[in-house]
C-alpha cells in the first residue's frame, strides 16, 4: 500500500516538474492563465494525513533562479491595462494590482507604468545629466558622478494625476486596480537636487526648472525652484536595486507628493530659467478644466486619498464570519493622520488601525476587522492627513470642479458587497 | 537653443567659466563643465516669449505638403484626427460644454508649445527628425487651419513669441486647493445625513477588461 502511494506521488511529481519548467521559461505563460491556477481546488493527496510531494522530494537548487520570481501560483498578480483607453500601447498606462499587495512597499515589477514614447533602453555608460541655464556653471554628470554625492534614501508614493480620471461622471471601471492603481510606493536612493546644485551654483534669477527626459517623447515639465531645493531627488535605485527600465533606468526625477507626470524618467537635462516653460504636458494636459471653460493650471500636489483594497471588486468575500478589511491611504501634503471606514455608505464611520511606518508622502496601510453574515454592505474609506484635510466625496468635488477635470479625482469610492459576497464599484447619490 | 541670443549667452558663459570656475568654488568637485556645443545639441526647448526658438521659418502654404506627409496619417488631412489619434484643430467654443474638445487651436495657450512639442516628440516614433523650417511650416499650417494666421504668414523664431492663441486667457493660477475644507479634520462619524441610493454601477457600463 505504501509502495503504491509512493509511485503515484512520483508520477505526480514528474508532471508537476515539467509544468514548472514550462512555467519558468515563460512568465507570459503564467499571466495568460492566472484564473486557472487560482481556481484549482486543493489536492486531497497533499492534505493531512497524506504527505505532499514537496515534503518527500528535492526541490530546485540554488542554481536554478539567479533572479527570483514570485511563485507561479501568484501569476494573477500583474499589472493590467485598459486597451480602449489609448491609441497606442507605447503612449499609454497600466495599473498596479493594489488589491493583491500587503504593507506599503510596491514590488518593483508591479509598479504601474505610464509612458509617452515607450520604454527607453539606456546603457548606464551612455547616461548623462546636463544642467544648464541660469546656473554659475553649466555641467554634465555621469551616473558614477551622481553616486559619489551624499546619498538619500526615502519612501515616497508616486500617483498619476489621472488616477481615477475615468470615474468623474460615474462608476465606470469595475476594479480596485483600474480605478486606483495608478499609484505605487517605493524606497528611492539618490542625490538630493539641493546637493547637486551646490556643484553648479544657481543664479539669483533662477526661479523655474525645466526637467527633460531622454525618451522619444522628450518629456518636459516646469517645476518651481522652491520645490526643487526642498525635497526633489535624482534617483537611480528603487527598493534596493537599480531603477527598472520602465521606471526611468538609469535615473529619474523624484518630486515627492506631486503628480507623477513631473517625475521625469530617463532624465537627461535640467534647465534653470526665470519663467515656466509652458510645455505640452502642463498646458494641454495636466490642466483641470472647470464648467466655466477655464482650466486650473499648475495643480501639482496630490491631495489625500484612500482606497479599500480588500474587499474590492477583485476580492469578493468568500465566507461568513471574521474578515480583515485592508486598505491604503496617502497624501501629497504630508502624513496620514487617520482613516475612517464605513460599511453603510457613509452614514456611520469607524476609525481604522494605521500600521507603522506612517511616513510623509508615502502610502500608509490601514486595516479594520469586521464580521460578515451575508448582509449587503456599502464600503467606503475616508483619509484625513496631518493638515486636517478630509478626503471628499465625489459630489463635493463635482460641485466645485464639474465633471471634465480628468485629473485630481481623490474622492471616496464605494464598494457594494452583495449578499453573495460579490463586490461592485458603485456610485451613490 | 541654436538661436542667436543663446549663441551669445553660450559664448559669454565660456569666458565666465574660464575666469571664475575653479575647483574650490565647487563643494564636491564632481562632474564636468559642459561645453556650449554640448548644451546647444540638447537644449531644444522653446518658451512662450520665444526664448529658445531656433532660427528658421515657414508658412502654412508650404506646410500643407509636409503635414500631409508626416502628420495626416494619424491626425487626418485637416487635423480632424483618425481612429483614436487626437484631432489637432477644431473644438472652438466647446470648452464650457459637456463634451469639450481640447485641440491645439481651441485649448493650447501658446504657439511656442506646439513648436516645442512637435520638434521634440513628433512624428510619433521618429522624434527630432524634422528640420526647424519643417517644424515652423507644420505649426503655421495648424495655426492657419485654426484661423489664427493667414496662409502666407511667415512664422519664425522672430515672431513665434508674439502669436496670440484664442485660449491664452483660459487658465487659472494659482492652484486654489485645498478647495474642499468643510470639516477641518472633524467629519461626521455617526448618523450622517448622506444619500445611499445606488445611482450607477460599473458592472452595468461593462467596459472593464476581463482576464482571459
Amino acid at each position: 500500500m505504501k509502495k503504491n502511494k509512493k509511485k503515484e506521488l512520483s508520477t505526480f511529481k514528474k508532471i508537476n516538474r515539467r509544468d514548472l519548467i514550462i512555467g519558468a521559461s515563460s512568465i507570459g505563460a503564467f499571466s495568460l492563465t492566472p484564473k486557472k491556477l487560482l481556481s484549482e481546488e486543493a489536492n486531497p493527496e497533499n492534505l493531512p494525513p497524506n504527505l505532499p510531494e514537496w515534503t518527500q522530494y528535492l526541490g530546485d537548487g540554488v542554481d536554478v533562479n539567479p533572479y527570483g520570481m514570485p511563485s507561479e501560483f501568484e501569476g494573477h498578480v500583474i499589472r493590467r491595462n485598459v486597451e480602449w483607453l489609448t491609441a497606442s500601447a507605447e503612449s499609454s498606462v497600466n495599473f498596479t494590482p493594489l488589491q493583491d499587495l500587503e504593507g506599503i512597499v510596491t514590488p518593483n515589477g508591479l509598479c504601474f507604468e505610464r509612458h509617452h514614447g515607450g520604454v527607453s533602453v539606456i546603457n548606464p555608460q551612455d547616461f548623462r545629466l546636463m544642467i544648464n541655464g541660469l546656473v554659475d556653471r553649466e555641467m554634465i554628470f555621469t551616473l558614477d558622478d551622481l553616486k559619489r554625492f551624499p546619498q538619500t534614501n526615502k519612501f515616497y508614493f508616486l500617483e498619476c494625476a489621472a488616477n481615477g480620471g475615468m470615474e468623474w461622471r460615474g462608476s465606470q471601471l469595475n476594479g480596485c486596480q483600474y480605478t486606483f492603481g495608478m499609484v505605487h510606493n517605493v524606497q528611492y536612493t539618490g542625490v538630493k537636487l539641493s546637493d547637486l546644485l551646490l556643484e553648479t551654483g544657481l543664479k539669483e534669477k533662477a526661479k523655474w526648472v525645466l526637467a527633460e527626459g531622454s525618451d522619444s517623447s522628450g518629456m518636459t515639465r516646469s517645476i518651481p525652484i522652491e520645490k526643487i531645493l526642498d525635497d526633489c531627488i535624482i534617483a537611480w535605485a528603487m527598493n534596493g536595486e537599480a531603477l527598472r527600465p520602465e521606471q526611468g533606468y538609469p535615473a529619474r526625477l523624484v518630486v515627492p507628493g506631486w503628480e507623477g507626470n513631473m517625475w521625469v524618467k530617463w532624465i537627461r537635462r535640467l534647465e534653470f530659467g526665470d519663467k515656466p516653460y509652458m510645455t505640452r504636458e502642463e498646458t494641454s494636459k495636466y490642466t483641470d478644466l472647470l464648467t466655466s471653460g477655464k482650466a486650473r493650471m499648475f495643480t501639482w500636489v496630490m491631495d489625500a486619498k484612500s482606497v479599500i483594497t480588500s474587499p474590492s471588486p477583485e476580492k469578493p468575500i468568500l465566507a461568513k464570519g471574521l474578515h480583515q478589511l485592508r486598505g491604503l491611504a496617502w497624501s501629497g501634503r504630508g502624513k496620514i493622520k487617520r482613516v475612517d471606514v464605513s460599511i453603510d455608505g457613509g452614514k456611520n464611520w469607524k476609525t481604522a488601525q494605521l500600521h507603522s511606518p506612517v511616513l510623509s508622502k508615502s502610502l500608509t496601510r490601514f486595516t479594520l476587522p469586521f464580521e460578515w453574515n451575508g448582509e449587503e454592505l456599502l464600503l467606503q474609506s475616508r483619509a484625513i492627513d496631518e493638515t486636517n484635510y478630509v478626503q471628499p466625496t465625489i459630489s463635493e468635488l463635482q460641485k466645485i470642479r464639474g465633471v471634465n477635470s480628468i485629473y485630481h479625482n481623490n474622492s471616496i469610492a464605494t464598494w457594494l458587497v452583495s449578499k453573495n459576497g460579490k463586490v461592485d464599484n458603485v456610485r451613490l447619490g | 537653443m541654436l538661436g542667436l541670443v543663446r549663441c551669445i549667452l553660450g559664448f559669454s558663459l565660456i569666458i565666465f567659466i574660464a575666469n571664475t570656475a575653479t575647483a574650490s568654488d565647487r563643494k564636491f568637485n564632481l562632474g564636468q563643465i559642459a561645453s556650449s556645443e554640448e548644451v546647444a545639441g540638447w537644449d531644444i526647448d522653446v518658451r512662450p516669449d520665444g526664448f529658445g526658438a531656433p532660427i528658421g521659418s515657414g508658412t502654412a502654404f508650404s506646410g500643407e505638403e509636409i503635414y500631409a506627409e508626416v502628420c495626416a496619417a494619424c491626425h487626418g488631412d485637416f487635423g480632424e484626427g483618425a481612429d483614436r489619434w487626437p484631432p489637432l484643430v477644431g473644438g472652438e467654443g466647446s470648452l464650457a460644454s459637456h463634451d469639450p474638445e481640447k485641440t491645439t487651436t481651441s485649448y493650447w495657450p501658446f504657439a511656442s508649445t506646439i513648436f516645442d512639442y512637435i520638434y521634440r516628440a513628433m512624428p510619433y516614433g521618429e522624434a527630432q527628425s524634422l528640420s526647424y523650417d519643417e517644424t515652423y511650416e507644420i505649426v503655421a499650417y495648424l495655426l492657419y487651419m485654426g484661423d489664427i494666421i493667414e496662409e502666407d504668414f511667415v512664422l519664425s523664431d522672430k515672431n513665434i513669441g508674439e502669436i496670440e492663441m484664442p485660449n491664452k486667457d483660459g487658465f487659472l493660477l494659482p492652484d486654489p486647493r485645498p478647495d474642499i475644507m468643510n470639516t477641518h479634520g472633524n467629519p461626521c462619524m455617526t448618523n450622517c445625513q448622506v444619500s445611499t441610493n445606488i445611482i450607477g454601477k460599473a458592472r452595468d457600463i461593462d467596459v472593464t477588461p476581463e482576464d482571459e
